[in-house]
């Protein structure tokens, strides 16, 4: 029985690295361009690792450490999501808070190794990324009480397992703007379109990117990777909760996992090519919008 | 799966949020001719069978607040040559927060208020919530035009707690509602142009500024 959440958690870490490359891929296509390939990242990945690395001499102990920390702790958080619909490879109560924590972990060193190098732009990056991360977090803790009180469950496993399918028809508005929220969340997190530009060249612009330009070789392969399983790990999220696969045998539950994330990386690409990023100002306007909806959800299920 | 009415009414709550979050005038607009064509289901939606009675209504509420209205502010904005950005005097993010507060208190009061004819819990409740957002963005606009925008979505929640006795009221008062709102908002459009001419702005603050 054990074999399944393991199985399907390579499943989904290998699967990982394909989610930007169909969001970008999408993107292309509605702009009318035809785009890189779709394994794009493999290739850079492949690339990455068989290159140098570089280190700047103002640089101390942690940007040598950050790249693994942010690496491992994502795969850590994506083990506690019950990836195959009904079991996560570790789980306990109120693990939901552990995912938010190692991702936070993750984050927290990709901060401290930008504010390493001593360069102004990427403090700035970091500065940025920590804001929008300050109003993400609580949308995403409401999204999980939201789905704690649905299904009475402490457990991501149960959360988005057996017990959702029971709860979908009681509590369907309430986890369908969970799920909206969520989406926003992830934009968010994974340093999407309305909230931070992939693709941006202007260190004035960039926030997740700005503060990844010291790292090198391995290293920057490492936070490619781990952004990818982020993306990833946002969109079982928003996969698990829209469609309870509780029910389904496991091979079918991953199956429409990977359909789903599938989805979410389309709808990412259709969500770039149809809106401009917002103003730096008004990102936190965004994640406020998020934590209202899931708020309002909250107050459907407790009404 | 929830009956047809309950989700209108989530929809209701979702275009108020909409109208407290952007930043575009033409967009409340639009959130509030969604929000006129949702109120004009809900009618139908609320009771079981069609009578004449609510037809009416359902249609004399399509046509004014979801057609004749809005095409009237888009006018007055187009006319007015104004910005086409809101400023607020308390922030979105602020505002935004206030309305699910609003939302939260609606919920927290409604059960005090039952209604013995129907079996939904969430009409009082958002009844409640879109008169106190109306309220909010009625007077945390400054633009005339918002404040337009906020006087009809505090209509609009009257207008969802009166459905809970749609079948009592006469079919005369609900058009000569109707009519009141129609009228008043075309007063305000006229209004509207007044302050624009007076002082090229739309800044209702700018009228205490008015002499004779």
């Amino acid at each position: 029985m054990i074999l399944s959440p393991i199985l399907s958690l390579l499943a989904v870490l290998g699967l990982a690295p394909l989610l930007p490359g169909i969001a970008n891929r999408i993107k292309s296509a509605l702009t009318g361009r035809r785009g890189a390939p779709v394994l794009q990242l493999y290739w850079d990945l492949a690339k990455l690792w068989r290159k140098g690395v570089v280190y700047s001499s103002t640089t101390t102990v942690i940007f040598r450490l950050a790249p693994v920390v942010l690496a491992a702790s994502t795969v850590l958080a994506a083990s506690l999501l019950p990836l195959d619909g009904r079991r996560a490879l570790l789980s306990f109560p109120g693990d939901l808070v552990a995912f938010a924590g190692l991702l936070g972990l993750g984050r927290f060193l990709l901060v401290l190794a930008a504010l390493d190098t001593g360069s102004s732009f990427e403090g700035m990056g970091a500065s940025r990324e920590v804001t929008v991360a300050t109003f993400a977090e609580p949308a995403l803790f409401l999204c999980f009480t939201v789905l704690v009180i649905a299904t009475g469950d402490l457990r991501l496993e149960g959360m988005l397992g057996r017990p959702l399918v029971a709860a979908w028809p009681l509590a369907a508005p309430s986890l369908v703007l969970a799920a909206a929220s969520l989406f926003i969340v992830l934009l968010a997190e994974t340093a999407r379109v309305p909230v931070d530009d992939p693709l941006t060249h202007l260190e004035l612009t960039m926030i997740h990117e700005v503060m990844v330009l010291d790292h090198s070789g391995p290293d920057l392969a490492l936070i490619l990777y781990a952004g990818s399983v982020k993306l990833a790990l946002f969109g079982s999220l928003v996969v698990g909760v829209l469609v309870p696969r509780g029910q389904l045998a496991a091979p079918l539950a991953l199956g429409v996992l990977v359909a789903g994330l599938v989805a979410i990386a389309v709808l990412v690409g259709i969500v770039e090519s149809v809106m401009a990023r917002l103003r730096m100002n008004r990102v936190p306007q965004l994640l406020v919008a998020a934590t209202a909806l899931a708020g309002f959800g909250l107050t459907l299920l407790l009404a | 799966m929830r009956p047809v009415h309950e989700l209108l009414l989530l929809l209701v709550v979702l275009t108020n949020f909409w109208v407290l979050g952007t930043t575009r005038l033409s967009a409340t607009i639009r959130a509030v001719a969604i929000q006129g064509v949702l109120l004009a289901a809900l009618p139908l939606a609320l009771h079981p069978g069609i009578s004449a009675h609510r037809l009416g209504l359902a249609a004399g509420t399509l046509v004014v607040k979801a057609v004749v209205l809005p095409a009237f502010l888009v006018r007055a904005i187009r006319e007015a040559a104004v910005r086409r950005e809101i400023e607020p005097l308390i922030g979105f993010s602020a505002s935004m927060l206030l309305g699910a507060g609003a939302v939260a208190l609606g919920f927290s009061i409604a059960p005090r208020l039952p209604l013995p004819e129907l079996d939904t819990r969430t009409l009082v409740p958002v009844a409640l919530s879109t008169v106190i957002i109306g309220l909010l963005v009625l007077t945390t606009r400054s633009k005339a035009v918002t404040q337009v925008v906020g006087y009809l979505i505090l209509e609009n929640g009257i207008y969802v707690f009166g459905l809970s006795q749609a079948e009592r009221v006469p079919f005369l008062v609900e058009v000569g509602v109707l009519l009141d709102i129609f009228v008043g908002v075309f007063i305000m459009g006229i209004v509207v142009f007044h302050i624009n001419r007076e002082f090229d702005s739309l800044d209702s603050a700018r009228l205490t500024e008015l002499r004779d």
